[in-house]
């Protein structure tokens, strides 16, 4: 056999088997889908976790970090009605780096709210928080984090508020946290103060998936205002003229309102035969709770996609 | 057909970090060697020698031209089977016997099975290691390890066996028993091939020689052609308590004992020098021809080379 | 031509059991009887987990340890140390040559490997004095961690087929080490974007898929492993390291030795 026939071979192999691998890999990867993040479960201890890292559990919390935020992006974005791991993943993350604010952020924005557009495990998420400002009692973000869980998925006013105050006692904390302490009392529930929530959280953080659940937000709460305040003037027209308007240019020749109002996405506010304002697209905005037609459901969550039979 | 043959055999290394600085290791080389000769090739340290054993066994690839042994191309797998190859300070599987490498070596080069052990003994108790076929190579001396690898160059029985400066780490008695074994491959039919910078050796064994220098062919042929060409010296020797100055103008080196003068001048002088001696009236007593050896046909060959090539090469 | 194969392999195997690398599995032992006697004074509850951990863990770092040095020394040792000279110059092909050497160095690791798995089955005896059903899963561990190690051989021969034996090291070490966190990786590049994407996702498909290999926290906790899993990852394997080698003899082919 000479040389040059086993050049030939040897090229042939290692294409074939080049070509073989990345087939087989595809293969692996449908069978094993998602079970790096069920390793998580297999470590009932962190503790345990902690050790066998070897003294580089920044590292590995940085691989639990990155894990929670794929496992949480994914399924977010396929609507899935399951998030159990997320709470695991960002036990696991904290504790192993106790000072990953960036991830009891992600907790407070995700592990509180309802699906699909959270785990929907408050308690679980205050429980992480005050393991975070265990640890750094003077980082004023988290107070903020965990007064952010009691308003908006808790509805605790109060605590809000409690937690508002202790973080605002923190050295060098934001002097919102203050103001939203001091506001708390007679303002909640208010969409100023949510609008004011929303916008604190896009600025304490720089983490992408919290900023654009912030915008969201503050896009819903403006539909939800322009709804509000579109309706107050239909009721306006309707006390001077005796009747409804037949469309929203006769809110403009009223001279009621200025121009043609568009929502956020840039469509103009549509005008019901019963005087109600909807959106001509319900579907384009997250978390609107105004402005939609009657009975609409929003759309539901989609069942988690069940693993193929075996693990 | 030769037993070996090199034709425009040539090696260039790309060296530095982006290859842009070729070292040229061999120029294109000629040779043919018949079979049954002992061949020797000689040179200074770097010039060539070891990188045309490498070439010749398929260690190194050419950059160009071709090496034929026994008429097959020397990347031709039935070849292998045909030489065998001391290196240069060769180094060894360390934690084998003596007897365990050869027969690996053994196996590798096809020797069946039935003959293995009985071949490895006598290799073994040819170079004179028969006490020693049981200890771990690490533990041997630098002459043990060249005999070793003389038995693994000649175990096969190769009708060719290329040596890398045999003569290397031994003792003279050493150096004489290989000298002896290279006179009976030759007996045995078999041709050699070795490098050398010894040239007491290569003149005392070889039928012909190469000179090679700065990766260059010198000279090629027998050792007796080669010395030929070297201008002669004689030797005069005459009574007399003090050397003439005449003699020495002719290129005389002088040496007195007691009253006798012996001057070695060139060939060429041997007549104005006799005039000399008539002149001052001193008795010579002897006129020898010097035998020229190969060591001035060498130095002589070399040194053109040196003011020719210059700098930078 | 299989006899110089084999010639070769038994040769390698020779060179590294006589290099006192079999002495590893002292070490081996002392630490697994250490662990276990330590984890069954304490009596925590979860000693049939720390052994099985430790142990299988243990088996796989000391295993890539020994495959990379021995691996290593293949081919740069003996092209530092000449050993190869007189080597190539016989009837044996140069593919012959890393062929055999591949299939030493993994016979080599298989003696070891089995001996240090008889190690953690007996450290589980002792603590837990029975075998559960679950640990039979363990030898579905070993096969994968058996597994690893035809891979990281099959690398350490490619690199030190062209590299210095540092620098051979210091790779296979380092594709160990991604190779571990593979999935991690195809996770990623599925989720970015761009150039980031597309690099992330050759590295991610190039580097050797050891995630999908390490099942040793399922197996502590005595959870089977399924038989498509075994068959996809024995394939993997084997398709891998034919890359690798076929890689190693094609630049072995054309290497000029100093």
């Amino acid at each position: 056999m000479n040389s040059r026939r086993v050049n030939v071979v040897a090229t042939a192999v290692l294409l074939l088997s080049l070509a073989g691998t990345v087939m087989t890999l595809r293969t692996l990867d449908g069978m094993r889908r998602g079970a790096t993040l069920r390793e998580v479960l297999y470590f009932r201890s962190p503790k345990m976790l902690r050790r066998m890292s070897l003294g580089y559990s920044g590292l590995v919390a940085d691989l639990y970090w990155t894990r929670a935020v794929q496992y949480f992006g994914s399924h977010h974005i396929a609507q899935a009605s399951d998030f159990h791991l997320l709470s695991p993943l960002l036990e696991m993350t904290t504790d192993l780096d106790p000072k990953m604010t960036v991830a009891y952020q992600f907790g407070s924005n995700f592990l509180a709210p309802a699906p699909p557009n959270g785990a929907g495990e408050p308690e679980k998420a205050v429980a992480l928080v005050e393991h975070g400002i265990q640890h750094n009692p003077d980082n004023w973000k988290l107070y903020y984090a965990l007064g952010f869980i009691y308003y908006m998925d808790l509805k605790d006013y109060k605590k809000a508020a409690e937690t508002f105050e202790r973080g605002a006692a923190v050295p060098k904390a934001h002097p919102f946290l203050r103001l939203l302490a001091a506001q708390m009392a007679q303002h909640a529930g208010e969409y100023g103060m949510s609008r004011m929530l929303w916008t604190a959280t896009y600025e304490t953080t720089t983490q992408e998936q919290i900023r654009r659940n912030a915008i969201d937000h503050l896009r819903a709460l403006r539909v939800d205002e322009d709804v509000t305040q579109l309706e107050r003037i239909v009721g306006s027209y309707r006390e001077r003229t005796g009747q409804l308007p037949s469309s929203i240019n006769d809110l403009v020749r009223a001279g009621l309102i200025g121009g043609m109002p568009v929502d956020p996405t840039g469509q103009p506010y549509k005008l019901t035969p019963d005087g109600r304002i909807e959106l001509r697209n319900p579907d384009a905005i997250l978390y609107i709770t105004k402005g939609l037609p009657p009975g609409h459901r929003s759309p539901q969550p989609k069942p988690e996609p069940t693993p193929p039979s075996g693990k | 057909m030769p037993a070996i043959e090199t034709i425009n055999l040539a090696k260039t290394y790309a060296v530095g970090f982006w290859r842009r600085k070729p070292r040229t290791a061999l120029l294109p080389l000629n040779l043919q060697i018949e079979e049954g000769e002992i061949f020797g090739f000689l040179g200074p340290n770097g010039a060539g020698k070891t990188t045309t054993l490498k070439l010749l066994t398929g260690i190194v690839f050419p950059s160009s031209g071709t090496a034929r042994i026994l008429g097959k191309e020397v990347d031709d797998p039935g070849v292998k089977a045909q030489i065998g190859f001391l290196p240069e300070q060769p180094y060894f599987y360390d934690y084998l016997t003596a007897k365990e490498l050869l027969e690996y070596y053994g196996q590798l080069s096809g020797v069946p099975a039935k003959d293995l052990s009985s071949r490895v003994n006598e290799m073994l108790s040819r170079v004179g290691l028969s006490d020693a076929a049981r200890t771990q190579l690490r533990k041997f001396s630098k002459g043990m390890l060249q005999r070793v690898g003389l038995a693994q160059a000649i175990l096969h029985d190769p009708k060719v066996v290329f040596l890398d400066e045999p003569m290397s780490g031994l003792d003279p008695i050493g150096r004489r028993e290989v000298r002896e074994l290279i006179q009976q491959l030759k007996q045995e039919g078999k041709t050699v091939f070795f490098s050398t910078h010894i040239l007491s050796d290569a003149e005392a064994l070889c039928d012909r020689v190469a000179v090679i220098h700065k990766g260059e062919l010198r000279g090629v042929g027998a050792v007796a052609e080669l010395t030929a060409q070297v201008h002669g010296k004689v030797e005069i020797t005459f009574n007399a308590s003090a050397a003439p100055a005449a003699l020495r103008q002719l290129g005389a080196d002088m040496h007195i004992n007691g009253n006798i003068v012996s001057a070695v001048l060139p060939e060429e002088n041997q007549e104005a020098a006799l005039e000399v001696l008539k002149r001052e009236r001193l008795r010579l007593t002897s006129l020898t021809p010097v035998r020229s050896s190969l060591e001035e046909y060498y130095v002589q060959n070399l040194q053109p080379a040196e003011k020719s090539m210059g700098v930078g090469a | 031509m299989n006899s110089r194969i084999a010639n070769v392999a038994f040769n390698t195997f020779r060179e590294a059991v006589r290099d006192r690398v079999l002495y590893n599995l002292i070490a081996f032992a002392l630490l697994l009887s250490a662990a276990a006697i330590l984890v069954g004074q304490i009596s925590i509850d979860i000693e049939r987990l720390v052994v099985v951990n430790l142990g299988l863990t243990a088996v796989t770092l000391f295993g890539v340890v020994i495959a990379i040095f021995i691996g290593i020394g293949l081919v740069s040792k003996e092209i530092e140390k000449r050993t190869l000279y007189t080597v190539l110059s016989r009837p044996v092909r140069r593919w012959e040559f890393v062929v055999g050497k591949f299939l030493g160095l993994t016979g080599t690791l298989l003696v070891n490997t089995f001996f240090m798995a008889i190690g953690v089955f007996l450290a589980l005896l002792y603590v837990s004095r029975h075998f559960e059903r679950g640990d039979f899963s363990i030898t579905a561990a070993l096969y994968f961690i058996i597994l690893q190690f035809l891979i990281v051989c099959s690398l350490a021969l490619l690199f030190s087929s062209f590299s210095s034996p540092l620098l051979s090291a210091v790779f296979t070490f380092a594709l160990f080490v991604i190779g571990s966190l593979a999935e991690d990786l195809r996770g990623f590049a599925a989720a970015a974007k761009g150039i980031t994407a597309m690099l992330a996702g050759t590295v991610a498909y190039l580097v050797p898929n050891f995630s999908a290999m390490n099942v040793v926290n399922q197996v502590a906790h005595g959870e089977p492993v399924s038989g498509q899993l075994i068959l996809c990852n024995t394939v993997y394997a084997l398709l891998y390291s034919a890359m690798a080698i076929s890689g190693a003899v094609l630049i072995f082919q054309r290497r000029n030795l100093k």
